[in-house]
């Protein structure tokens, strides 16, 4: 059955005008990515100073100032997220992968999923009516709320792939040394799972890094630092969508720059996480 | 330990009624009684009775998927852990049935190690750590009592003088035997009773596998050994008796010499000259 020399020319052809076609679909898709990646360095690097992450921002009408109660902000509403996320996540997708076969692990992991897809706004009402309504002011906490609760499934849903890929013969192993099963599953199987759930716990932290929506009427804004938990706090996102729909030039310049800075962040988190992932595979390969 | 009593009273009305030689009762470290296992439906293991004595290799041999494994399983109480799986019968473990209500199975499993067919060391943890894990994941943090077991452990699964000198590393460049020699020095640093060894040398090359062989010798003085092997040559080689299964049933447990050179049963015959399956 060797073809006929037509039919290998036509599907040499084919081949090349394939490859080439996807190479094309690939250059069009980094053609935006580069360009926002590329605006937002050139805008948000000229607007970028030392004040920019010391000092507060200035009055209307004043020039200057910065962002740095933002940062610390953002950077606040992070770690109360995590408070909720980490916890409730890592052991609810260790459940999941563990012992969630039954009905009942299928209605989590029902409801993990719908929760992942609900918009970010939609879990920031949620929060205010919880939270904002009865506590009477916007706060931290019911920002960190609203984050955390974005952050559990995504957390949850990880940890939970990267136990069941943990190999049931190391299970086997410990239980058979008469380990008892909780501590077979903290200490060796999450343990053996550890890298990838920091992988996991990094993309998280860099998806809900970037969400301004549920922030909006939760955490909603400060022009100071916020000394309480329960008041208001600013947030990077928040301040920059405030200063980029304001009218003042110098305004549009400082929210290039927090885009630039949110975006770094963000790039960092995930290259890290990237790596970290890599390792573990890595590492998994020559054991 | 009035249960305790009864239950061996019951072990040797067994005894009685099989014409098995009640010196041989009292010497069994561990023995299986009248034991169905199931997994769901399946019925793999089928009302086998089988005494393995103090210091001595029991090698259970027979087709795959005989059931071998799934009764090894039964005496360390790991065969439970299998989602659908059940047992019935009983174990006696030094007179004692481990399956009685009031046994903590964690506990059973301190006293009955296990060695599983590929070594499966924990890929997080150095040499020294995988061999103390089954104390340290017990709560035990004394440095000192940690540095003896691990030496001792190593030094008794022959493994101490070819990796004294990396304990704080990775075992991933050990070669399959030496990883398997690492996982029996894991088992025997919680001191077990009856080690179970489930096709230990499966996957290892000839050297190793001799190597694992003399090892297991060396290890009766201390240890009860039970060993399921595939291969009939090493459970010649090794073995004080031997116990043949076919179809999830015991089919001849006898001495290894006479099991092998005289074999009572047509099924073993038929089996050991290599006429079948
Ligand atoms: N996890 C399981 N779920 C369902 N059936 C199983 C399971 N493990 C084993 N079995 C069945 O139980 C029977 C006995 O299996 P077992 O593993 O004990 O055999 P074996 O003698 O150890 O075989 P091998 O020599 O191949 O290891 C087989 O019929 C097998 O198909
Ligand atoms: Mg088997």
């Amino acid at each position: 059955m060797t073809p006929t020399p037509r039919a290998a020319l036509r599907r040499r052809l084919v081949d090349r005008a394939m490859t080439g076609l996807s190479f094309a679909a690939v250059l069009l898709a980094l053609v935006p990515l580069a360009s926002v990646l590329g605006y937002v360095v050139a805008q948000g690097i000229t607007a970028l100073n030392w004040a920019f992450f010391t000092q507060l921002p200035r009055p209307v009408g004043e020039t200057g100032g910065g962002m740095a109660n933002a940062i610390a902000g953002t950077l606040t509403l992070i770690g109360l997220a995590s408070c909720i996320g980490l916890p409730v996540g890592i052991l609810g997708g260790v459940y999941l992968g563990e012992l969630g076969n039954g009905r009942l692990g299928g209605w989590i992991r029902f409801t993990a999923d719908v929760l992942n897809g609900v918009p970010s706004i939609v879990v920031g009402i949620f929060v205010y009516t919880l939270l904002v309504v009865p506590m009477k002011r916007f706060s931290a906490l019911a920002g960190g709320a609203a984050l955390g609760i974005m952050m559990t499934p995504l957390v949850m849903r990880t940890t939970e792939e990267l136990v069941r890929l943990v190999p049931a013969t190391l299970r086997e192993a410990a239980l058979a040394l008469g380990v008892p099963w909780r501590v077979t599953t903290l200490r060796v199987v999450l343990r053996t799972a550890t890298v990838g759930v920091v992988t996991g716990v990094m993309l998280a932290v860099a998806r809900i890094s970037g969400e301004t929506a549920p922030l909006l009427f939760t955490a909603f804004n400060n022009q100071y630092w916020q000394s309480r938990l329960d008041q208001p706090t600013a947030s990077l996102t928040v301040q920059l969508y405030n200063y980029a729909i304001a009218p003042y030039d110098d305004w549009h310049r400082q929210a290039w720059a927090a885009a630039l800075v949110l975006m770094t962040m963000v790039l960092v988190l995930n290259i890290t996480a990237r790596l970290v992932g890599r390792r573990q595979v890595s590492a998994r390969r020559s054991s | 330990m009035e249960i305790s009593n009864t239950l061996f009273s019951r072990a040797l009305i067994d005894a009685a009624a099989r014409a098995i030689p009640l010196e041989q009762v009292v010497a069994d470290q561990i023995r299986a009684v009248q034991i169905n296992a199931y997994y769901g439906r399946t019925h793999a293991v089928r009302g086998v009775s089988l005494g393995f004595a103090a210091n001595r290799i029991t090698a259970v041999i027979g087709p795959s998927g005989c059931g071998k494994s799934t009764l090894l399983r039964c005496l360390n109480r790991m065969h439970e852990l299998v989602p659908g799986a059940r047992v019935e019968g009983r174990v006696l473990l030094d007179g004692e049935d481990i399956y009685a209500p009031d046994v903590d199975p964690v506990a059973v499993r301190r006293r009955v190690g296990m060695v599983f067919q590929r070594a499966n060391p924990f890929p997080t943890m150095s040499i020294y750590d995988n061999v103390a894990a089954g104390l340290r994941l017990n709560g035990v943090h004394d440095r000192r009592v940690l540095d003896d077991v691990v030496e001792r452990s190593l030094r008794q699964a022959a493994l101490w003088d070819e990796v004294k000198d990396v304990l704080g590393r990775s075992g991933a460049s050990l070669s399959g035997g030496q990883q398997q020699r690492w996982c029996i020095a894991r088992a025997l640093a919680v001191q077990p009773e009856v080690l179970l060894m489930d096709e230990p040398a499966s996957a290892l090359d000839p050297a190793s596998t001799l190597k694992i062989e003399e090892l297991a010798r060396t290890l009766r003085d201390n240890l009860t050994i039970v060993l399921v092997t595939h291969n009939m040559q090493q459970a010649a080689r090794v073995s004080d008796s031997t116990a043949f299964m076919l179809s999830g049933e015991l089919v001849e447990f006898r001495p290894t010499t006479e099991l092998f050179t005289r074999p009572k049963d047509q099924r073993t015959e038929d089996y050991i000259t290599g006429r079948f399956g």
